[in-house]
């Protein structure tokens, strides 16, 4: 469905933060983004989107090319691609449900989402979500006054809304604790499964990843060095792609945090 | 950061003693510096009448106190003019100046080389031209008159306003109007959803502190005809009428301080 055929970004600094990265991402499929900082992710995500623009090479989202799309058909192939931000990126000042419908934006005319005069199946949709995602009973707090776990779940909702071919989820759970950490990405993974969505989740920790995806995608500077399952991401891999360390401890823990996870 | 050992312990010292004696002589040449000024300035005061100012502050104290109290029935009407002036002043600027400061911010101007500096362009000659200045000019243009004081107090706004608008508007968190870009949102859209609600707090508070600024600066425009309590102010002074300016200028003060009280009220309201 989603596929990146040599897909490159320079920045004007002379940095190449991808180079020619190739991938293929079918229907319904969750990989996650691994890398150390600095390796290319969020450049990866955002030049998909269109958030940065990519340097040469093509994205295709079901046979479209998103690099080569004039601005009001780049904002019609965005309303495809929902979008989860590492610090939720919620209009903080706005209230939880108005967060909720800005996902609605690339539907509504200007007047009418200025106004909030959403179509009633809109808001149908954004109770039902909020009920999902087990906020209904803050649909009216400000963005600001929630959790860093409640705004990521409005940031989810949001994304959801549009009612997306493909998530594109930059670090959901980098400002969480580990505890909510797991449940947002429980969130994400079940919520794709529902709705057979395709995701790319940008992540660090690579236990979570290998706890919830099938596919594992390693990226180094601005390379793909493993694209397999979340098994095979062996020391010897894992020093590939961050490099030297001791990795036995982090896979170790894993398989312990698996039993524990089992065990609730 | 100077260390050096004695006696086997490392010493440390804030400046070496290089940077200690240039800092001794930057002082001490500004101290010649402030005594030759001094001197100057000396040179050209006329002592007498520095001599007689207590004297004379006194006979004009005596003279203005007490202040005319039945004057007031005449001073209803100057210092409602004087508020309506600022408070049509600052709305008239307010309008000018989003737009303005919308050009004007990096983040969100159209174009770098053309717009922008013309954005600035109007923000600096706006702001230095005093507004007294400015009422004279539109008094030569438009008449004397309430008007010609609104719009002086408008355009002299509209650079203040629209310069802490602006840097409202290039502080504002980079990630929320990605957010709203990445829904498919128009360029309106994003402006109305991903910045407006991040500046309106900026908004309120300049809208508030500038009004408060024009209440003051409005009260003068009178001097030079352009309306308001000034007015009274310039025709009492004329004809050495010293308790009515004394009433005058407890008028002003309390319309200041009641302003003041606003404006502090409206800003924590906001925060």
């Amino acid at each position: 469905m989603l596929q990146l055929r040599k897909l490159t970004k320079t920045y004007k600094t002379g940095d190449q933060a991808l180079k020619a990265i190739d991938l293929d991402v079918p229907k319904g499929q969750v990989l996650a983004l691994i890398g150390p900082s600095g390796a290319g992710k969020s450049t990866m995500i955002r030049c998909i989107n269109r958030l940065v623009e990519p340097t040469s090479g093509e994205a295709l989202l079901d046979g479209v090319d998103l690099t080569k799309l004039g601005a009001g058909a780049l904002r019609r192939a965005r309303r495809e691609m929902g979008m989860i931000f590492q610090e939720y990126a919620l209009v903080e000042r706005l209230t939880v449900m108005e967060n909720v419908l800005s996902g609605r934006l690339g539907y509504v005319g200007f007047w009418r989402s200025f106004l909030r005069r959403y179509p009633q199946s809109d808001t149908d949709e954004a109770f039902r979500l909020l009920d999902r995602v087990g906020l209904l009973h803050m649909a009216d707090k400000r963005a600001d006054e929630l959790s860093g776990g409640q705004r990521q779940r409005v940031g989810i909702c949001r994304a959801l809304i549009q009612n997306p071919k493909l998530l594109l989820v930059d670090e959901p759970t980098a400002s969480l604790d580990p505890k909510t950490s797991r449940q947002i990405m429980r969130l994400i993974t079940e919520l794709c499964r529902e709705r057979d969505l395709a995701a790319i989740i940008n992540i660090h920790d690579v236990a979570l990843a290998q706890m919830f995806v099938p596919r594992v995608v390693g990226l180094r500077f601005g390379e793909i060095v493993y694209d397999g399952l979340p098994t095979g991401l062996t020391p010897d891999k894992l020093t590939e792609i961050y490099g030297e360390e001791d990795w036995e401890a982090t896979i170790e823990k894993v398989e312990d945090e698996d039993e524990t996870e089992a065990a609730e | 950061m100077p260390v050096f050992e004695r006696d086997d312990t490392q010493i440390w010292r804030r400046r070496t003693t290089r940077e200690n004696m240039i800092r001794w002589f930057g002082w001490l040449a500004g101290l010649v510096v402030f005594a030759w000024c001094w001197q100057i300035i000396s040179a050209s005061t006329t002592w007498f009448f520095v001599w007689d100012a207590p004297r004379i502050a006194n006979d004009i104290w005596t003279r203005a106190t007490p202040p005319r109290w039945e004057y007031i029935t005449q001073l209803g009407r100057p210092i409602w003019d004087t508020l309506n002036i600022a408070t049509l002043g600052t709305i008239i600027a307010l309008f000018l100046a989003v737009p303005v400061a919308f050009l004007a911010a990096q983040n969100t101007t159209p174009s770098k080389l053309l717009i922008r500096p013309l954005a600035l362009l109007i923000i600096v000659s706006t702001r230095s031209i005093n507004s007294l200045i400015w009422a004279l000019l539109l008094i030569a243009i438009i008449g004397p008159g309430v008007f010609a004081g609104v719009i002086a107090i408008a355009i002299r706004s509209v650079g203040f306003c629209a310069k802490l608008l602006y840097e409202a508007i290039e502080e504002i968190d980079h990630s929320q109007v990605e957010a709203i870009t990445a829904t498919g949102g128009s360029r309106w859209q994003v402006m109305a959803y991903g910045i407006v609600p991040q500046i309106l707090p900026a908004f309120a508070g300049i809208a508030v502190f500038r009004w408060d600024i024009n209440i003051r600066e409005s009260t003068v425009l009178g001097l030079v005809g352009a309306g308001g309590i000034g007015l009274q102010l310039s025709a009492s002074l004329n004809v050495l009428a010293w308790p009515q300016v004394s009433l005058i200028l407890i008028v002003i003060l309390v319309a200041v301080i009641i302003s003041e009280w606003v404006s502090a009220k409206v800003r924590g309201a906001i925060i």
